[in-house]
């Protein structure tokens, strides 16, 4: 049953304090029985920004995104998401945040009953009074965006991997949030294809002003994400070039290791850095 | 006893309680979001439809050679004393007291509480689960409620059709096999039964719908362990319904005894 427009939906979009992080992670630990998972993570990151996390397998990358989420509360520190405390919210309180936030996960988390158009509106159709014929003209523009439209009727198993993780880009961007989050956006897909994930990424990015933050253990994907910039020419057309130092500036890289930050900088600084597991991991 | 057994004996029974704790709270959640907003009606009425018509096959299958088997058995047995008449009584006494809700009941368990803990362990392992509440919407209400609503729906009406087909199997037998007369199988089976006996078979079915929707919700939405975790949590809820609807059906008799006679 469809109980909210979308304006009023969840919790105010705006910061709790002006030029507040949208995001900020302060010395959080988290651990399952013994094993340590996070350990006095700190980061925070700004509007429009891109936070890009790398690290081993097992290294915490995931579970950072699902403590933003809520969907996994922190043993100590403080988790500020668009000004709101959410490691200190009930899980009615926190369909209010995530009304803000889109996810795509790592298998891209479809729902194997639906269309792709079901999937695409689910949010709109379910969780917002928006009529029927608004709800497929914005799934409609989103699947135009990530290039899907003509599959808007097909089951999730008719698409490739690229298209289901296209798909749920479109997904997460449907109810226009304002902070998405990518959990390994391009592992187990080819080359060609992480392309043109990174692409939408990059588009999200800097054609809807979405703040995101990435996982993956792809460098070459990350360092797409960091050095390009999407923009549109005096006729519409999209155009996907390298960045100006002042764009690369705003993505962050972090390396996690063991569950700790072991770096964080540049994309400049992570390719400089003479760190022995940098280097192993760069290499 | 060693030490080690101790160990194991304590975190069995460390399992065992957080196991009925989460169930409890499971518990607790459905009932709330039945009462509550958002509240998906749509989701009630497919659930009514696969757990309620999609059962209905299995459902009358049963009722019906239940209600067949025991004319023959009884129909032996009361020869013996030369009451064959009195079959429909006895019929209509096991069924509507015992057998219609317990078998009714079983095959739920079967076919429902499998379907529903593999349907909710499969979303769980491909993190589907997870995206609903990404998405902003609470699993519980939008999977667990409209499934135990439909459950504790769909359950007593089964029941009052296996009954129902049940004392046509019987009759069936009692006609051709035991040759009595349709009019004394029939008065015979009005004559069994008294009101209480009617209630009883009707609210029991309420209970054993919830029980048996909410252990294959809840070993749904504990699974772990990919596609093997998504086998065994189908197994165990088949395995924890039956049992359970077992208990529950002589406990809840049991309370029906002292507050009807």
């Amino acid at each position: 049953m469809r109980h909210k427009s979308l304006d009023e939906f969840g919790l105010p979009v705006a910061l709790a304090e002006p030029h507040a992080p949208v995001v900020l992670f302060d010395k959080v630990n988290l651990a399952f029985d013994e094993k340590v998972i996070l350990r006095d993570v700190t980061f925070s990151v700004r509007a429009g920004h891109t936070k890009i996390f790398l690290g081993a397998s097992g290294a915490g990358k995931s579970t950072i995104l699902k403590l933003l989420l809520g969907l996994l509360k922190p043993d100590s520190g403080t988790i500020r998401v668009l000004g709101h405390r959410v490691d200190q919210m009930s899980e009615q309180q926190l369909m209010g945040v995530r009304h803000h936030m889109g996810m795509v996960f790592q298998e891209g988390a479809l729902f194997d009953s639906f269309t792709v158009g079901e999937n695409v509106g689910y949010k709109l159709y379910e969780e917002t009074t928006l009529p029927l014929p608004e709800v497929r003209r914005r799934v409609e523009e989103v699947l135009g965006f990530v290039g899907l439209k003509e599959h808007i009727d097909k089951q999730p198993s008719e698409l490739s991997g690229g298209q289901r993780r296209r798909v749920a880009i479109a997904r997460a961007m449907a109810a226009k949030p304002t902070l998405l989050l990518y959990d390994e956006p391009t592992t187990g897909l080819d080359p060609i294809t992480s392309l043109t994930i990174d692409a939408e990424i990059v588009k999200l990015r800097d054609l809807e002003g979405v703040t995101s933050v990435i996982v993956t253990h792809q460098l070459r994907d990350a360092f797409y994400v960091a050095t390009h910039a999407a923009s549109r020419d005096a006729a519409g057309e999209l155009e996907i070039s390298r960045a100006a130092q002042a764009k690369v500036d705003e993505a962050d890289f972090v390396m996690l290791k063991d569950g700790t930050i072991h770096f964080e900088g540049s994309a400049d600084e992570l390719r400089a850095s003479s760190d022995h597991y940098m280097q192993t991991f760069l290499s | 006893m060693t030490a080690t057994r101790q160990t194991w004996l304590i975190e069995w029974l460390k399992k065992a309680l957080l196991e009925v704790q989460e169930y409890m709270k499971l518990c607790a959640a459905a009932i709330t979001g039945s009462v509550s907003r958002p509240f998906y009606a749509r989701d009630v009425m497919e659930q009514i439809d696969v757990i309620g018509l999609g059962s209905l096959t299995v459902v009358i299958l049963t009722g019906f050679f239940t209600g067949a088997v025991l004319a023959l058995q009884s129909g032996m047995t009361l020869d013996q004393f030369g009451a064959r008449p009195f079959v429909g009584r006895l019929i209509s006494a096991s069924m509507i007291k015992e057998l219609g809700p317990v078998l009714t009941a079983l095959m739920l368990a079967g076919r429902v509480g499998s379907g529903i803990a593999a349907e909710l362990g499969s979303m769980m392992v491909t993190e589907q689960i997870s995206a609903l509440r990404a998405l902003g919407t609470d699993p519980i209400r939008k999977l667990v409620v409209p499934r135990v609503l439909a459950g504790f729906i769909m359950c007593p009406i089964l029941t009052v059709v296996a009954n129902a087909v049940g004392l046509t199997g019987g009759w069936l037998i009692a006609l051709t096999q035991l040759r009595v007369p349709s009019g004394v199988y029939w008065s015979s089976v009005v004559e069994g039964l008294y009101i209480q006996d009617v209630w009883m078979g009707i609210i029991k079915p309420f209970f054993l719908g919830f029980v048996i929707v909410t252990i294959g919700c809840h070993v749904g939405l504990r699974t772990s362990g990919g596609t093997q975790g998504v086998g065994r949590s189908t197994t165990n809820a088949v395995v924890a319904a039956s049992v359970v609807v077992l208990i529950v059906d002589f406990f809840v008799t049991r309370l029906l005894i002292s507050i009807f006679f």
